[in-house]
């Protein structure tokens, strides 16, 4: 049972809806020709289209995502009946909506009627008018609806995990199979963590709607978090046997640039936007002709993607030219763009991306951008300088099995002529990943050490 | 996936007048839905191929041809790079585009060489 409706279901293919992206000979239909088989395709790239503007338009009016989503399931259940005999119609989104208002009506009124007889109160009039409330309430424009859709699949009151995983559902509009497949998870483990999501969401009664004032920042936060989330995973994957996933960065990015054109007043929103574009021009040489991880400094910087970068550099712009101080994002974004124009590794401006590093860690202190910053004073003063700041964070407690941090203390070792001390550093980093290449590589780097004190 | 929109529009391709207001409307609207469905990575629009120049190589010769070309349908006269998830979804959105002539082709970009 995957994440599929969660009450009763309706009418009887509800559940069908669930392998709508697995069309074709799957199904298992006698009458599936060609022409059959070319609309059930076309409905699945519909579907990617406009679910999320059909199911935030749905959610603003029903109040909930589960509900919301279900209507909007129910609608491309009708559309898998009827389009593949009666061609796909000439305005399929608004076909869809349609389909789903009318939905959406029949449960608003039987809600209606169901309150009416609990709570005997005899508002008639009001109640009779609430098909043609939602009939125009839905036809108002959406843009805003999506929006309302990000702030609340992405609510502080969920999980990190069920924030990314209903982000990824309802707002990119994949199936529990593909995030479950994308985050190397068991199927019924994403598929509970949809349902408890919605569960929580409506237990709490969140409100739809884009948050706006003192609260504004903090959701933002939140869903910026969920979208560079999705981002990380697919650009240096936790676990696995995959160094990169660039499938889960042009998600991640689709979703920024998204919200860019729904949010264009947060600088915040541009700084997320400029250094996912920044670091994703960056895929194609990060990753070497067996799969290996080709770390940074080692790139073939003309395989980066000139267009990526140029998209991050304007994107960098548009959140600097909003005024204000930088945030966080906007900060890592000027570090990313430091990389990117400098055309060789040794012409990298190391102090200033250690300023900026300085001003990350005022605004947004953790140990992961400590570690960070060490490298760059390593760099731009010293292996030395860097070790101090290092070793400074060995007694971390949120940092004892990251990985980088036996890495870059092992890499500034090795500057220093420290091979033995640094051999152990890189064996107890590749001893920490989950990652298979990396794995690898860290392991390498140790035998180089170790060959190197041999040699010296 | 990335791929390529190469708008081949016929005549129109090589006629220096620009389009009708109401037709400029029409696109940036359509290219508005696009860059809001974060689908568009760049565009451009190119000038007619009187102003192109062609390079024929054969072995090591290299022949400069001067525009017009001849073969009108299959110039190019506008492009779009658009981030998309598959060809269908990409024929999609090429269908709502608001033309009422010439041919227009999809074409994937070869992309994460060595993978």
């Amino acid at each position: 049972m995957t994440a599929g409706p969660s009450r009763s279901v309706r009418f009887s293919s509800t559940r069908a809806c669930e392998g709508a992206f697995t069309i074709g000979p799957r199904t298992g239909e006698a009458s599936a020709g060609p022409g059959r088989l070319e609309a059930h395709r076309a409905i699945e790239a519909i579907w990617r289209i406009e679910s999320a503007r059909l199911i935030a338009g749905l959610a603003r009016v029903v109040g909930d995502i589960g509900t919301a989503e279900e209507l909007a399931q129910d609608a491309l259940v009708a559309a898998l009946e009827q389009w593949p005999a009666d061609g796909v119609p000439d305005r399929p989104g608004a076909w869809l909506m349609g389909t789903a208002k009318h939905r959406a009506i029949d449960l608003i009124r039987r809600r209606k009627a169901l309150e009416r007889k609990h709570e005997e109160i005899g508002r008639d009039v009001e109640q009779a008018q609430g098909g043609l409330e939602v009939d125009t309430a839905i036809d108002e424009e959406v843009g805003d609806d999506v929006l309302g859709l990000i702030f609340m699949a992405c609510h502080p009151l969920l999980s990190k995990d069920a924030r990314v995983a209903l982000t990824l559902r309802v707002l990119g509009g994949l199936t529990t199979e593909e995030i479950a497949r994308a985050f190397l998870v068991p199927v019924p483990t994403i598929a509970q963590r949809i349902v408890r999501a919605k569960r929580t969401l409506a237990e709490a009664h969140v409100r739809f709607e884009v948050p706006a004032g003192a609260e504004r920042g903090a959701r933002l936060a939140s869903v910026l978090e969920v979208i560079y989330l999705i981002f990380n995973e697919g650009y240096s994957a936790t676990a696995g046997k995959d160094w990169i996933r660039p499938a889960l960065c042009e998600e991640a990015l689709r979703l920024g640039r998204i919200l860019a054109e729904l949010a264009p007043a947060e600088p915040e929103v541009h700084g997320l936007v400029a250094l996912m574009e920044i670091q994703a021009s960056r895929l194609r040489a990060r990753m070497g002709l067996s799969g290996e991880p080709v770390l940074l400094l080692d790139q073939d910087r003309s395989r980066w993607d000139r267009l990526l970068i140029r998209r991050g550099l304007m994107a960098l712009v548009r959140a600097e030219s909003l005024g204000g101080a930088p945030g966080p994002y906007a900060l890592q974004a000027a570090i990313a763009a430091c990389h990117a124009r400098a055309t060789t590794a040794a012409e990298t401006d190391w102090q200033r991306i250690v300023a900026l590093y300085d001003a990350v860690a005022q605004l947004a202190p953790s140990p992961v951008i400590e570690l960070n910053r060490a490298v760059a004073v390593g760099m731009a003063f010293g292996p030395a300088a860097g070790l101090d700041l290092v070793d400074a964070l060995v007694a971390e407690p949120s940092l004892t099995s990251y990985h980088l941090l036996p890495a870059v203390r092992g890499d500034l070792l090795r500057k220093l002529g420290r091979y033995e001390e640094a051999r152990a550093e890189f064996d107890r980093a590749a001893s920490l990943t989950e990652n298979v290449p990396e794995r690898q590589l860290l392991r390498r780097r140790a035998a180089e050490c170790a060959a190197e004190r041999m040699a010296g | 996936m990335r791929v390529l929109i190469m708008a081949k529009e016929g005549e129109q391709t090589e006629a220096a007048t620009p389009p009708t207001p109401e037709a400029m409307a029409e696109y940036q609207k359509f290219n508005e839905e696009l860059v809001k469905a974060g689908v568009v990575l760049e565009a451009g629009r190119l000038h007619p191929s009187s102003q192109g120049k062609r390079v024929r190589f054969d072995g090591k010769k290299r022949t400069v041809i001067d525009g017009p070309f001849a073969e009108t349908k299959e110039l190019v006269a506008g492009y779009w790079l658009w981030q998309v998830r598959s060809i269908d979804e990409a024929l999609e959105w090429l269908k709502r585009a608001p033309y009422d002539g010439g041919t227009f082709e999809i074409r994937e970009v070869l992309e994460y060489e060595g993978m």
